[in-house]
């Protein structure tokens, strides 16, 4: 029987959700899903793993060089634990899109990068060119190393499973990369790629201090993860991991503010498939138009505080 | 200290592709092409590195076409030392050029490669990391900041939830980010100069790497047409609408 393995991302302390979208799509695929934690102190995240429905073993390494989760050691890892497994599969986040490419050049075998659909065994529907053109894929490798995009798969179930827990023999410390510090941005609102609401801004806002007085009030009705294009990140309003778009995050709510936004490709490529997509510009012309299914032309510093106040 | 910047030629970022009507391809006839955004900032990272006399000489190096030519020419206008083109009319997968760059790093021994962090026309993401594999050299991902002193290299890289700072002992992989810098215009007597400076070329056959494809495209679609929107008149029809029509409040 085909045997798939997923690895899984986390923090050590949780798993993290785009798990569960890589093993939707490990389960299109189709085959016996083992879900690889490789972590320091992880246990908890693999008893997490171990309740997502479908999946029938959890391997566990748990060692002190996993805690940083540099992309040589756990690369070097999972190769070491490659042998009966058709298909390798991390989601394209940034530790996926960090680590994965290794493993598969380590197999001699290429990454097929940010599928979207499964069409079989070895054939994959990924997008190229900034989304514009959907190119459907065959592999002639022996091992299928592939990405998965989050917004392409409905979540596996959280729930339900209750996967064995098998651990692990750690590989070598590769000993190449240091830690030195993390800086990671404090926000009391949902993750991008979770939220059901998003609220971008973009240049049109004008700086990071009126990005959030005219933004925050809006977000706040909804409970929204706060986004942004590329040109409001190059001009400091908001850290990088608020950009949306092509290079940036690919997300798909329920509903996409695009707030002084033009609408680039490059940032469409990054929220077209949200479900509903608002856009306010007061550039009649603006692109954003063409895939806002709502669309406001008008200034912004009016619009956003009349509708936070008309939403009440 | 030697630097290798591998470059892309793609199609330029402005461009929106077309599909073909039969489902083959993107039309790339007449098509404005450029060097990919993300290698314009690594060759930028790599002359700036040299400039403030870290580095000894920039190597530009391109898989492709002969007209990676141009690509290249314009490489040596922002200011790298000379050129390399590994001439090739297959469709070069990252497998395949992580193979090339390899090669020519075995010939070259650079102490660092800097990489674009992505193809903006495969949007693959992979290359930097596949060499760094094939090496053995540790990789510095999605770079914001890059600074090089007694042997080692200090990266700040974008993660998903802020950012992050890594140590490496050098020889090291580096993969470009937006932010890491803006890259200069190539001036009119940098164009000049350009020319003059050396491009040799080689054949994938010379460096004994099989880029035979392991990926087919079967086709290429269109992607999903979004219904076509409307234009509300003020707030309280688009909280009507939202209310009543989308339901999402
Ligand atoms: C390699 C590469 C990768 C890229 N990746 C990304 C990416 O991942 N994500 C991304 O977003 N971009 C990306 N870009 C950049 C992209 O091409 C655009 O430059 C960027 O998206 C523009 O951002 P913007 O819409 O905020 O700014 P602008 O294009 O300057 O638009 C600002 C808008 O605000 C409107 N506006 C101004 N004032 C007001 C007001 N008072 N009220 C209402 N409207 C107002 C204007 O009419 C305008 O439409 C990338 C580019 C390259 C080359
Ligand atoms: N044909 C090529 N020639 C030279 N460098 C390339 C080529 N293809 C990819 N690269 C390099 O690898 C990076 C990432 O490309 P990709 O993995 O295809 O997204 C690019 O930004 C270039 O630095």
């Amino acid at each position: 029987m085909t045997q798939l393995l997923v690895i899984a991302e986390h923090d050590n302390a949780s798993l993290k959700a785009a798990t569960l979208n890589t093993v939707a799509a490990a389960q299109k695929i189709g085959g016996e899903i083992h879900v690889l934690v490789a972590g320091s102190g992880c246990a908890s995240v693999a008893a997490a793993a171990a309740k997502i429905a479908g999946v029938a073993k959890i391997k566990l390494a748990d060692a002190a060089h996993y805690a940083d989760q540099t992309a040589e050691n756990v690369a070097a890892l999972v190769v070491s634990q490659a042998a009966g497994y058709s298909h390798i599969l991390a989601a394209a986040t940034g530790p996926g899109k960090n680590m994965l490419p290794r493993v598969a050049a380590l197999l001699d075998v290429a990454q097929i990068s940010e599928i979207t659909a499964v069409e079989s065994q070895d054939t994959f529907v990924r997008p190229t060119y900034a989304g514009n053109a959907m190119a459907t894929v065959k592999s002639a490798d022996a091992v299928k190393v592939i990405t998965v995009r989050t917004t392409g798969f409905d979540p596996a179930a959280g729930e339900g499973g209750s996967a064995a827990i098998e651990p692990i023999a750690a590989a070598a410390d590769l000993g190449l990369t240091k830690l030195i510090g993390r800086e990671i941005t404090k926000s009391a609102r949902p993750e991008l790629g979770a939220a059901k609401v998003i609220v971008s801004g973009g240049r049109g806002l004008g700086s990071g201090e009126k990005y959030h007085q005219v933004l925050e009030p809006l977000a706040d009705k909804f409970n929204a993860a706060l986004g942004a294009s590329r040109a409001a990140v190059d001009a400091g309003f908001v850290p990088n991991d608020y950009q949306v778009g092509q290079t940036g995050k690919i997300v798909a709510p329920q509903l996409y503010f695009a707030i002084g936004i033009s609408g680039a490709i490059q940032h469409l490529a990054g929220m077209k498939d949200s479900k509903v997509i608002v856009a306010i510009n007061k550039d009649e012309d603006a692109p954003i138009f063409q895939v806002a299914d709502y669309g406001l032309v008008a200034d912004l510093f009016q619009a956003v505080p009349e509708l936070v106040a008309e939403l009440g | 200290m030697k630097i290798l910047v591998p470059i892309k030629r793609v199609v330029d970022y402005n461009v929106k592709v077309r599909v073909k009507a039969d489902g083959t391809g993107v039309d790339l006839a007449n098509v404005k092409m450029s060097m990919n955004p993300f290698d314009e900032i690594a060759i930028e990272e790599a002359v700036r590195l040299r400039e403030a006399g870290i580095a000894t000489e920039v190597i530009a190096v391109s898989c492709g076409l002969a007209a990676c030519q141009e690509t290249l020419r314009t490489a040596m206008a922002i200011g790298a030392d000379r050129a390399i083109l590994v001439e090739s009319d297959v469709d070069l997968q990252p497998l395949a050029v992580a193979k090339l760059i390899k090669a020519v790093a075995a010939k070259e021994q650079p102490q660092m490669v800097i990489f674009g962090k992505q193809a903006i026309d495969d949007d693959a993401n992979q290359t930097g990391q596949m060499f760094a594999a094939l090496t053995g050299w540790p990789q510095a991902t999605f770079a914001s900041k890059v600074v090089v002193a007694n042997g080692m290299a200090t990266v700040t890289r974008e993660i998903d939830g802020g950012a992050e700072t890594l140590e490496f002992k050098l020889p090291v992989v580096v993969t470009t980010d937006l932010r890491l810098n803006e890259p200069r215009y190539a001036t009119l007597p940098n164009i000049m100069k350009a020319k003059k400076k050396q491009l040799d070329t080689l054949k994938p056959a010379d460096l004994g790497v099989d880029v035979t494809p392991r990926l087919t495209t079967l086709k290429v679609m269109d992607p999903p047409k979004r219904g076509a929107g409307v234009k509300v008149a003020d707030v309280k029809e688009l909280v009507a609408k939202l209310k009543n029509e989308a339901k999402v409040i």
